[in-house]
């Protein structure tokens, strides 16, 4: 595996005329090509504030961004980034929402129909092609979301708490589907959660931020003695249990410092 | 989700007793919520007739509804009505669109510039809250006693409210969904068109239905001071035709409007 992406030394204030706030602090830290990267922290640390970093949306105040070498603003690689809810646009049937960064990005032609026709099948869509998002369950709405992010062929995903509107059942499910699409696919991802659980049964990798302002406190590797992996089976790993004590001995330790 | 699809086709085939009951009850609540309507009005009118045959209503004020179909009859017979009411639909029809063009034209610009919109602030406001039917006579002195005049007094009666409606409303609208569109690579104008504009239908139309009436108020307080034709014109003209005229405009003209309209709305 080679890096895809670094993130090298990045910090990033906000500034209103209440004053500063510092969000980030002197983050770094590399993702391989392929991997599952799951990223904690308590809430307010500047989970989401890192993927907009990363998507673009901001600019970091010192410290850089590269994407296989190359500074992200000229690397010209694409970056799919799916927000906390699925924000489906509720005029807008399945295959219109599917194909909206596309019409977007004017890239829509006859051939992604095809494409669109094929993943909406594989991923038990289809026949809610001309449906309402008022119509689909929650974890329908997610698969929705993330066909739209996928047609624009990201070379990164990410994902900031894509399940968190989504009650416990519902949530284990979808983890298990976007999961399994995203490893079929082939994609390398990020993922933000404050769910321990889901960070150790989703990521090959789990990094741990401090409270604000966030800055990288500890990496853990995730081997899970599994055959067949899938987020749902990870959670009855033998080693399911010492990973979450010690992440959350970190997250913990971390707001005691606070 | 075949669950669902079971559910759906069994609710369209087989309707059970207990739907067919509530349905039925719904019917007749319809129909006596309609005959309630049409005893009130007929009450209304018997009333005023009576009254007005025994005096106890002044009937040189308020006429008599006789009188009004005698005088609706005959002005309908000589053109007169049919005359007067197009020229107040047609300055009406002008406004409306007028209205809802600046309206959403400038809301767009608003939205799309922040500085400007609160340079703008404080002046819209103000124009708001002017009492737009004293204005009239300053646009007849500006603007001559034409069907100039006319239009932009019904414009400004309405066109501020819906500057300052569409924009807050544009305002509003939820920052995730513009992020999204963000995220997907596009830029200010696929906001707008994208998410902004189609978010916003449904406040754009319920705005259209309030300028037809204002459009209209305004329209007849023109035709008051600045018109030689149009039911503003007819309702200063004469007592007579007052009431009569009086009715058509609070009654017949904003009805078929708003009909059309809706009808409009739910093609
Ligand atoms: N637009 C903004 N202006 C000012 N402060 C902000 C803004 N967005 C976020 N913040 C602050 O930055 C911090 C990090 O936010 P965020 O990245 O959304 O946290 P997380 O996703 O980890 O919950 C929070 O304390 C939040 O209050
Ligand atoms: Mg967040």
């Amino acid at each position: 595996m080679s890096e895809l992406l670094k993130i090298d030394h990045i910090s990033y204030s906000y500034h209103s005329l209440e004053g500063e706030t510092p969000a980030l602090f002197d983050v770094s830290f590399n993702v391989m090509d392929g991997e599952f990267l799951g990223i904690v922290g308590p809430s307010g640390c500047g989970k989401s504030t890192l993927l907009s970093l990363i998507a673009g949306l901001l600019s970091p105040s010192c410290g850089s961004i590269y994407i296989n070498g190359k500074d992200i603003k000229s690397s010209g690689k694409n970056i799919g980034y799916m927000l906390q809810k699925d924000h489906l646009l509720d005029w807008r049937n399945t295959l219109k929402n599917v194909t909206l960064g596309l019409e977007i990005q004017h890239k829509l032609t006859d051939n992604s129909y095809v494409q669109i026709n094929d993943l909406l099948n594989t991923y038990g869509l289809i026949t809610f092609k001309n449906s309402y998002p008022s119509e689909l369950s929650g974890g329908m709405r997610q698969r929705v979301a993330l066909i739209r992010t996928l047609l624009l062929e990201p070379d990164i995903l990410l994902l900031d708490e894509p399940f968190s509107a989504l009650d416990y059942q519902t949530r284990l499910e979808v983890a298990d589907d976007i999961w399994g699409i995203i490893r079929k696919e082939k994609k390398t991802a990020i993922l933000i959660t404050h769910d321990i659980s889901e960070a150790i049964s989703m990521a090959d990798r789990v990094i741990v931020l401090s409270s604000r302002p966030g800055t990288v406190k500890k990496t853990f590797d995730i081997n899970l003695s599994i055959e067949n992996r899938t987020p749902f089976a990870a959670r009855s790993a033998p080693e399911f249990k010492d990973y979450f004590n010690m992440i959350w001995k970190e997250l913990n330790h971390n707001e005691q410092k606070e | 989700m075949s669950r669902k699809n079971r559910n759906v086709s069994s609710e369209s085939l087989d309707i059970s007793t207990a739907q067919l009951a509530f349905i039925r009850r719904h019917v007749l609540r319809t129909r006596r919520i309609r005959i309630y309507q049409i005893v009130i009005l007929i009450g209304f009118i018997s009333l005023w007739e009576v009254t007005a045959h025994y005096g106890i209503l002044n009937s040189f004020v308020f006429s008599s509804p006789s009188r009004v179909m005698k005088t609706i009859i005959s002005m309908g017979a000589s053109g007169q009505l049919f005359y007067h009411t197009g020229i107040t639909l047609l300055e009406t029809l002008v406004s409306f669109f007028l209205v809802n063009f600046l309206g959403i034209a400038v809301a767009v610009i608003l939205w799309w510039n922040y500085s400007l919109s609160k340079v703008l602030e404080p002046y819209l406001i103000v124009l708001n809250s002017l009492p737009k039917s004293a204005l009239a006579p300053v646009f007849i002195v500006w603007l001559g006693n034409n069907v100039k005049t006319i239009i932009v007094a019904a414009v400004s009666v309405a066109v501020f409210g819906t500057i300052i409606n569409l924009y807050n409303d544009f305002k509003s609208v939820e920052e995730d969904r513009i992020k999204l569109i963000h995220t997907l690579g596009g830029n200010k104008r696929d906001v707008l068109f994208r998410v902004i504009i189609p978010s916003n239908i449904p406040s754009i139309i319920s705005q259209m239905k309030v300028n037809i009436g204002l459009s209209l108020v305004g329209v007849v307080i023109g035709e008051f001071l600045a018109a030689k034709a149009g039911l503003g014109y007819l309702i200063i003209y004469g007592s007579q035709v007052f009431t009569c005229v009086y009715i058509l405009v609070l009654f017949r003209l904003p009805l078929s409007i708003y009909l059309c309209l809706n009808r409009l709305i739910e093609i």
